[in-house]
């Protein structure tokens, strides 16, 4: 096993414990905390795949935004903690099972599949090289996208006033 | 060299387990949305382990549109979030049934 290699597995045991402690957390900012710690691993993990400008938008977005949102709502609104229930055990042990076999099944799958046992080269594609491709081949993709965020900010915008208007209306 | 490409597909099956499990047993609106970004997250593991196996960029440039379209759905399911809690006072979906 070649450095890299083990740099690779460490990384991703990192990541695959970190986002199994949040997806089970019940404090919600421990789960949000948690899972940054996950993004970062991730970011970890694209750096070594040779993507470095995808790294830093991993931290800068996922780690830093979406998160610090998370935050922000479960710090906003006082939750009482819910008495999450576990299902009964005759509704999740089918599903388990059926989960388990699928799983073995896509591991035994991806194995056995001619091209998987390619080892993966080292190489990056600097964020320059990078962003010559993005725009030389999809700069109407990214148009599309730029639609798409300011349609997120309208929603979200709608969403947060509707209420406080009509609200004002019907004092009136 | 780094490692075989199945092990990355493994990886990614494991994490895009977790977040299904998450999204799925979780009864609380905003760890099931939690659950979905883990799933976009490792949706672009793939993608760019993928990237590097063939050495191509499109698997990159595609990783960027997932970051974009997480960012759009954490934003909006937000704050869908914030307002049905506004409604109802509550996180547990199953509060959610105004149209009965």
């Amino acid at each position: 096993m070649t450095f890299y290699g083990f740099l690779f597995y460490v990384i991703s045991a990192a990541v695959i414990g970190s986002t199994a402690i949040a997806i089970t957390r019940r404090n919600m900012v421990h789960a949000v905390v948690y899972l940054v710690v996950s993004f970062f691993g991730t970011a970890m993990l694209f750096y070594l795949f040779g993507a470095p400008f995808l790294a830093a938008l991993e931290v800068i977005i996922y780690a830093g935004a979406i998160m610090v949102l998370f935050l922000f709502v479960v710090m906003m609104i006082r939750v009482e903690s819910p008495g999450e229930v576990m299902f009964p055990l005759s509704q999740w042990l089918p599903a388990a099972l059926f989960g388990l076999i699928y799983l073995a099944v896509a591991v035994v799958m991806i194995f056995r599949t001619s091209g998987t046992q390619v080892p993966l080269s080292a190489l990056t594609a600097s964020p320059g090289q990078f962003a010559l491709y993005v725009f030389e081949h999809h700069w109407f993709s990214i148009e599309v996208i730029s639609t798409l965020l300011l349609l997120a900010l309208v929603g979200a915008l709608h969403l947060g006033l509707g209420r406080r208007k009509n609200r004002v209306e019907e004092e009136i | 060299m780094i490692v075989p490409f199945g092990h990355v597909l493994v990886v990614f099956g494991i994490i895009f387990g977790l977040g299904v499990f998450c999204a799925v047993v979780r009864r609380n609106l905003i760890m099931i949305v939690l659950g979905i970004e883990i799933m976009l997250n490792a949706a672009s593991i793939a993608f760019v382990g993928a990237a590097l196996r063939w050495q191509n960029l499109e698997g990159q440039t595609f990783v960027l549109f997932i970051l974009a379209v997480a960012a759009t759905e954490v934003s909006v399911g937000l704050a869908v979030i914030v307002y049905a809690f506004r409604q109802t006072g509550s996180f547990d979906p199953n509060n959610f049934n105004l149209l009965r």
